[in-house]
């Protein structure tokens, strides 16, 4: 049998009365593509300038400042702190605070002027290598100019011998800028993302399609205690994902482990809760799955693209950075990576663990809010 | 007598429709009544308010002796309910669903509980078999032994037996009257005649408002419906000749014959008048129920009704 046009054609309309007739859908089709377009598009930068830095200058000559003024005129670094120690600066950038850290050695000046190899140091957070690429790069011409001005009449050095100084930088975390020891331990936190909100926005989406929801709120069971025994599976599931993920990191890429296993553990654990129960609650809005589905999507892209997995969140514009900030991933990101690459301990992530606990209560607390123990 | 549900004024609107409209409800302690109305009229929606899943607009009285709807949770303890789709997990099995019940409402012996209700069914065989994998007909009946596990005093059951066969629905049916003869009080609602039939009383609900209340014999005697047959060759193509005919208020085909109702006596036999002849032959016969809800249906707003499903 031939193919009849206008079957088809009452198929396609058929369809298409369908879907302007799904609000929630129509209004997706329409509105994620334009938003997340404007969004992306804006927010995304992979090559961030910027960067907070910190100096420690130990030698206070007139070279030292130009030197400084140049790092700042290239528009990589935003020299935000002026450190006393070395171990302050340590402090800054495990903590994650600044990106750079930049020493300028009391003999500074004095080497210039005698032509002795004098040296500045560049310590960079370089766990994500396409955060600190552009910088490092920039840093390659510095020597070039930025003593132009101070180094003339008596001090001038002939070009022949080369730039006046040296530029040494010290690549931390991930100093082979293997990419993989970023990402990987990136996807922990956006594997949970994807898999937990959907599961959960499903199952509960589920419960309602299929008539059973009628069912379980006939029944004398309170909302907290179904909120409760429907997460707790999947929180098993998430912490299965989470060892998964974590051992084959170690096994097939080889990324260092450095320990920080307490907040590592605590981190993971609020936010597979905080992830479940944002699925939770967006089950309690949507009347499919497909619905459940779709926002569960528009949660996700967000979550990779603003929270410094795929791109450096550094390089986003301070609005995306805080539109970032409310995302969990972020948090969970910070956590990983301080964990994972960088070793921290639980004193210097309870930011970044205060941040996850604060979304598990607010979502959950919203959840319980909108789970309606009626069919109103 | 003592009432099991007395509520009056019960009303809920969704948007701009008026689902149940000031609706006073009462249904005697052990008996099974029946809820009648055309689809749309409010049926599902005053179950769901008895039961406490829909919060009622206005609406007051007792349930179970318990004020109504402030202890909507304490009522909600003693209350069945069966939803009119079936509403068990499918993708558990028959026991596993049993036991989920049982545990939702805190009961004791949960093994042995769920070993009685399996028994009664007699699916003990058939106790790992997935509940989606039953028939129409068990679904319906382990959906009415998972409602009554936690014994409670009142059933309320949304069209049971929709799309079940005669012989299930018999079956069904029979366990009805036991479950009230051990002193449930059921409120059932139904479209089949025959199950209004079998119930003490019946509510007949039209458009969100009560309109009929009271034992089959009563909704027929207060109709004051007089029905004739017609029987004889192709009685049935009568109707089209006899509708709409001064007197005649409802023309029914019953197979081959054909039942014309009216409730004016002289009228009625005026307009038959004219077919009272070979090959029909005419009898008085007493009114159905059924052709009693189709005149209240109709003296009561017309086909208006099938808008508001």
């Amino acid at each position: 049998m031939g193919l009849s046009l206008s079957r088809i054609a009452a198929v396609v309309a058929k369809e298409f009365i369908q879907l302007v007739r799904d609000r929630l859908t129509y209004a997706m089709i329409i509105g994620v593509p334009i938003g997340q377009l404007l969004l992306f598009g804006y927010a995304i930068n992979s090559d961030p300038k910027h960067l907070p830095t910190a100096v420690l200058v130990q030698d206070h000559g007139e070279l030292s400042r130009s030197v400084i003024g140049a790092l700042q005129r290239s528009g990589y670094f935003d020299v935000v702190s002026a450190a006393r120690s070395q171990g302050e600066m340590d402090k800054l950038i495990e903590r994650g605070t600044i990106q750079f850290a930049i020493t300028i050695p009391g003999d500074f000046t004095r080497r210039v002027v005698r032509r002795d190899d004098p040296q500045i140091l560049v310590e960079a957070d370089a766990s994500d290598p396409a955060a600190t690429g552009g910088a490092v790069a920039a840093l390659a011409q510095l020597p070039q100019y930025a003593l132009m001005h101070d180094l003339k009449g008596p001090l001038a050095t002939p070009s022949a011998t080369g730039p006046p100084f040296e530029v040494v930088v010290q690549r931390r975390y991930n100093p082979e800028s293997i990419t993989s020891y970023n990402i990987v331990p990136g996807l922990l936190a956006t594997i949970l993302t994807l898999t937990l909100v959907m599961m959960t926005a499903l199952a509960v989406t589920r419960e309602t399609e299929r008539g059973t929801m009628e069912m379980l709120l006939s029944t004398p069971v309170r909302p907290l205690e179904v909120m409760i025994g429907k997460l707790t599976p999947y929180v098993v599931v998430g912490v299965i994902q989470a060892a998964i993920i974590l051992v084959l990191a170690r096994l097939l890429f080889g990324v260092p482990l450095e320990g920080g296993w307490l907040a590592l553990a605590i981190g993971m654990l609020l936010f597979i809760v905080g992830s479940l129960a944002l699925g939770f609650l967006i089950s309690t809005v949507t009347r499919n799955q497909l619905q459940a589905m779709q926002m569960s999507v528009f949660y996700f892209l967000p979550s990779i693209l603003l929270s410094g997995f795929l791109f450096p969140f550094r390089g986003m514009p301070v609005w995306a950075q805080w539109l970032g900030t409310i995302l969990p991933v972020t948090h969970m990101l910070r956590v990983v990576r301080g964990s994972v690459l960088k070793g921290v301990g639980l004193g210097d992530q309870l930011g970044n663990l205060g941040a996850l606990a604060l979304f598990v209560l607010v979502v959950a607390g919203l959840a319980i809010k909108q789970y309606r123990t009626t069919l109103d | 007598m003592t009432l099991a549900i007395d509520v009056a004024d019960l009303s809920k609107g969704f948007g701009s429709l008026q689902a149940v409209d000031h609706v006073a409800i009462q249904v005697e302690e052990g008996h099974i009544t029946g809820f009648l109305g055309p689809n749309g009229s409010g049926k599902t929606t005053t179950l769901r308010m008895l039961c406490g899943l829909l919060t009622p607009d206005s609406g007051k009285g007792q349930v179970l002796g318990l004020d109504f709807p402030a202890e909507a949770e304490r009522i909600k303890r003693q209350t069945g309910y069966m939803t009119q789709r079936f509403s068990l997990y499918e993708d558990l099995t028959i026991e596993e669903n049993l036991a989920f019940i049982a545990r939702v409402y805190s009961l004791d012996r949960i093994h042995e509980r769920v070993d009685e209700t399996l028994d009664k069914l007699g699916l003990r065989d058939r106790r790992k078999q997935l509940a989606g994998n039953l028939s129409g007909g068990w679904k319906q009946r382990l959906a009415l032994a998972a409602s009554v596990m936690h014994e409670p005093k009142l059933l309320l059951l949304d069209e049971p037996t929709a799309g079940v066969d005669p012989q299930a629905r018999r079956d069904f049916w029979d366990e009805i009257h036991r479950l009230a003869d051990e002193g449930i009080t059921v409120l059932v609602s139904t479209h089949y005649m025959d199950e209004a039939e079998r119930c003490h009383d019946i509510a007949y609900i039209f458009n969100g408002r009560l309109i009929a209340r009271g034992t089959g014999g009563e909704l027929i005697a207060q109709s004051g419906l007089i029905t004739f047959e017609a029987e004889g060759e192709r009685a049935d193509r009568l109707a089209r000749d006899l509708a709409g005919k001064p007197g005649i208020e409802m023309v029914a085909p019953f197979g081959a014959a054909l039942h014309v109702s009216g409730t004016d006596r002289a009228a009625l036999e005026k307009a038959i008048a004219p077919f009272r002849r070979d090959p029909w032959t005419w009898s008085e016969v007493s009114p159905t129920l059924e052709d009693v809800f189709i005149q209240l249906m109709r003296t009561h707003g017309g086909q208006e009704e099938n808008l508001a499903a």
